[in-house]
């Protein structure tokens, strides 16, 4: 089978390339578009790590192919930061320690920051049941979870 | 708080051990640059794809992959043809490809390369082995049957004398002990007996294994990985592919997460010898199946414990039986696990027995305090039915018979300063302990121990000629120990903690490292951090005594400073690093610190956990409500990297007590090998973990740091199944406690009752 022209927009920039029927948006992105710090931990959809935005909607980027990207709006994290500012979710997880090992820290970001842009005042619960689709095998979640809350209260009281 | 201890060694003020800053390689890892295993490429790179035993055992009669290597794209396969017999590391080259056998469902039998993932998949396919199925087992005490299959013919158990005369599945068994423990249980007023079983879990690091090799014509290597230790991975490959150690540069990738279960190697030499037999690099990426099925869990178990004591609730003898098997080779933790069970108790009469068990399944790989929770969890368990019978609380019975300095351990050794009592203290005095219960909720409790290791380490510093430090260790940052050794350099060197930029550095940069096991970095590199800045700052010294014309042991080190070491001295402005650094090349050359040691000392941790659970009486479900760890760090360097380790430690221990184990089905396959069926604990399952650090310095580290990665991983399981008892009156004695057995136990005991 031939590969399939797509024509996507990822963090605000036009892109083009070329992709196998089956091949998944993540393989698109690390493999074609060098755009690696979207994590695969599990291929199956059930660690996060891969965790990508779509037309502003939070999906596992190893379970859509990439041809299903043609015409949307991709949001990785690579495009988080802004220049040379950090997101306040990035700041956050560096201030708490939010991290050990790091690597499902970009699903975690992303993941996070999709859920504050539905809520910006989410409870504890209501943080650990969205983040519940990321896992993180070091960190037991306290400091990811505390880190998300302040960075919903420093935008509050911005 | 407690009060702070008198030892001297924190007599000493720091300046910055002890406070929180960034970690160097933060941004990094928030941006998504940071490299792990699987994020490099290289130009001309192929693919390589592994075939798996479909069966648990089986002799390998045939592999024709003639049909495979036709396929356009396939550029080579290896199979255990290409691997030379290897006596040094004879079950690492068998576990990295069956040789006769094929000893569990998931062992390699073959390797392809090819230009692509897909083509190397669809290869796989056509490879042709020819199979003679053998029964199998893979359960701990089924292997010890008479009648089980056997798995190795040439596996006489070690430690029997006399030596058994046929093979068994047993590869040896471990005594430790003192006292007489049958005069101690006669001397008891209540004693407790219980049998208790653990099914195996898995690490569940997020990253899968990856590696990226390649080596040339001329037979120069360079391998990229993700892995605990690099010089270990460097010494094997060379070793399994025949070539000289300088030939082989190993560098560690940014790693995610290892707990143990990345400080072997699985894929890297397949990758080497791919790459050997084509010129072009090869790129090897497990899924997550194949980390499930075919790397290293943890040992399943299955132990009995019988403990006795007095009515005035002194312990008067303990004893134990463990057996632990540790997949298709020898060298589960089982020995481990027998010299940890009793260490948290100053005991008259014990003994453990400890049988190290081969069956078909993945060869263990060490997986946080190796050995030591499954063996706490039995004993531990048994410790807290014991005070709650003799009517006495659950920490003063602990207290009563709790291991102190000079009290000697129930595997041999005398104990040095240890912080035991310490945690139990700060136990009893937490809020936590006497918070109020509400129906159906329970609290259980649980001290832990692991020994903490030194090993050989090897670390630089070098100073820039701006007076910036570059300290260059050997041992992979797998928790935050970069942020740790830039704050011991700059404490050492009186600069700021951002002066310092800590990388961990390929296998020809520095001396040999041991792996980043044991809990041994911070004590180990940081030791040699802390030696080595030493060395650089008496250089620097050495230097300014140069330029006032004095002598050198007439200079003194303060403040990041150089100054006369007193009046007599002479009269000279202090010099910094950076004023000496500026100049070094006048003066005599660059300026570094270097030191090599495999240093004693490591300090051993304790631990003591609190739990409060509540259980649906309903369906068996077990919610954890509060989580308390204290633990002796002996000094934290990182406060926040060390309660990390204190939560990361429990929450693994949590999901090992309620969910995760390997569920094999009666055909001797993993059924559950993805993250779904093996399920981790989740954010939405979990309170917030508090954390108390104690700090109880150890004598044999510079600034009395005790390493603090393991130790949190062993009290978890039972005190998590003391809480439940407490909640539900049912005492669980098989892992995990699943919904489906913890209702079953509550229905058993109201059947009963």
């Amino acid at each position: 089978m031939s590969q399939i022209h797509v024509s996507t927009t990822i963090n605000g920039d036009p892109v083009e390339y070329l992709c196998e029927p089956d091949e998944t948006l993540l393989d698109v992105l690390r493999d074609r578009l060098g755009l690696t710090g979207s994590k695969e931990g599990c291929g199956s959809g059930d660690c996060g790590a891969c965790s990508v935005t779509v037309d502003g909607r939070l999906v596992c980027s190893c379970l859509m192919l990439g041809a299903e990207a043609d015409g949307k709006q991709v949001g990785t994290i690579e495009g988080l930061a802004e220049g040379e500012n950090l997101h306040p979710l990035q700041r956050k997880f560096l201030e708490h320690a939010a991290l050990q090992c790091g690597v499902c820290t970009p699903g975690f970001l992303v993941a996070a920051k999709s859920l504050l842009e539905r809520n910006s005042d989410p409870t504890e619960t209501e943080v650990r049941y969205w983040l519940a689709g990321n896992l993180c095998r070091c960190t037991g979640y306290d400091k990811i979870v505390r880190a998300v809350l302040d960075t919903a209260h420093d935008m509050k009281g911005a | 708080m407690l009060d702070k201890p008198k030892d001297a060694v924190l007599d000493r003020e720091f300046k910055v051990v002890g406070s929180r800053p960034v970690r160097p390689d933060g941004v990094d890892k928030v941006t998504g640059r940071a490299k792990f295993g699987a994020d490099v490429s290289a130009p001309g790179m192929l693919i390589g794809k592994v075939l798996r035993s479909p069966h648990p055992h089986a002799r390998i009669h045939s592999i024709d992959i003639h049909a495979a290597l036709a396929v356009p794209g396939v550029k080579a396969i290896v199979t255990r043809d290409d691997f030379a017999e290897n006596k040094k590391h004879k079950d690492v080259l068998c576990n990295i490809m069956a040789r006769d056998k094929a000893l569990y469902e998931g062992h390699a039998v073959a390797a392809i390369a090819a230009t692509t993932g897909a083509i190397a998949r669809k290869a796989l396919k056509l490879i042709k082995i020819d199979y003679d199925i053998l029964p199998h087992v893979t359960d701990v005490d089924e292997a010890m049957a008479d009648d089980a299959p056997i798995l190795h013919d040439t596996m006489i158990t070690r430690g029997v004398d006399p030596a058994p005369e046929k093979p068994s599945n047993v590869a040896q068994r471990f005594d430790f002990g003192h006292g007489d423990v049958e005069d101690g249980f006669a001397k008891a007023d209540v004693i407790i007996e219980r049998s208790f079983k653990t099914e195996a879990a898995h690490q569940g690091y997020i990253e899968p294994h990856a590696c990226l090799a390649s080596v040339t014509e001329d037979g120069h290597g360079e391998l990229w990985c993700c892995t605990q230790g690099h010089y270990a991975v460097r010494d094997v490959c060379a070793s399994l592919l025949g070539m000289e150690v300088s030939k082989l540069r190993v560098t560690a990738s940014e790693i995610g997460g290892g707990f143990g279960g990345k400080t072997t190697v699985f894929l890297e030499p397949l990758a080497l010898m791919m790459s050997r037999k084509t010129g072009r690099p090869i790129k090897m990426v497990m899924d997550r199946d194949e980390v499930f099925r075919a790397s290293g869990p943890t040992a399943s178990t299955s132990s009995w414990v019988k403990v006795g004591a007095t009515k005035d609730g002194k312990i008067t003898a303990a004893s134990a039986e463990f057996r632990y098997q540790g997949g298709a080779f020898k060298g589960s933790p089982v020995q481990f696990g027998a010299m940890c069970a009793f260490a948290c108790y100053a005991l008259e009469n014990v003994k453990t027995v400890g049988f190290d068990v081969v069956t078909n399944r993945p060869k263990q790989a060490a997986y946080r305090a190796p050995g030591a929770p499954m063996a706490a969890f039995a004993v531990e368990s048994v410790i807290e039915e014991l005070a709650i019978k003799l009517g006495i609380d659950p920490v003063e019975f602990r207290l009563k018979n709790a291991a102190a300095e000079g009290d000697t351990s129930s595997y041999g050794p005398k104990f040095p300063r240890i912080g035991l009592v310490e945690t139990l203290e700060a136990a009893k005095a937490h809020e936590h302990y006497s918070a109020p219960l509400g129906p159906n909720q329970g609290r259980g409790i649980g001290s832990g121990y692991w020994f903490n290791f030194g090993g050989a380490t090897s670390v630089s510093l070098n100073v820039h000629p701006d007076g910036t430090v570059a300290l260059v260790v050997g041992t992979p940052d797998i928790g935050g120990s970069r942020a740790s050794m830039n704050l011991m350099a700059a404490e050492e060197l009186g600069i700021p903690y951002d002066k310092v930029n800590t990388i961990v550095a390929d296998t020809a940069s520095l001396g040999f490292n041991e792996t980043s096991h044991g809990s041994r970095v911070t004590f180990a590199s940081g030791l040699a951090t802390i030696e080595a800045a030493r060395n650089a700052k008496n250089e620097c010294c050495a230097r300014a005594a140069m330029i006032w014309e004095i002598e050198p042991d007439a200079v003194t080190w303060e403040d990041g400073c150089a100054k006369p070491a007193g009046a007599n001295a002479g009269n000279f402005e202090p010099m910094t690093l950076a004023d000496i650094a500026k100049i070094a090349e006048k003066t005599g050359g660059p300026i570094s610190g270097h030191f090599e040691k495999n240093p004693a000392g490591a300090g051993a941790s304790f631990a003591t956990h609190m739990v409060d659970v509540e259980v649906d009486p309903d369906t068996g479900r077990v919610e954890i409500l509060r989580f308390t760890v204290i633990q002796d760090a002996g000094k934290a360097i990182h406060p926040s990297y060390v309660e990390g380790q204190f939560q990361g430690g429990a929450v693994q221990g949590v999901g090992w007590a309620l969910n995760e184990e390997y569920i094999y089905g009666a055909d001797g396959k993993m059924q559950n090998p993805g993250f779904l069926d093996y399920r981790i604990p989740v954010c939405s399952d979990l309170p917030m973990i508090d954390t108390v650090i104690v700090e109880v310095p150890n004598p044999g580290h510079p600034y009395g740091v005790r390493g603090v990665g393991e130790t949190g991983i062993v009290p978890p399981m039972a005190a998590i199944a003391n809480a439940i008892s407490a909640a539900a009156g049912v005492r669980m004695t098989e892992l995990p406690m699943s919904p489906p057995k913890v209702l079953k136990a509550i229905d058993d005991a109201n059947g009963s009752a």
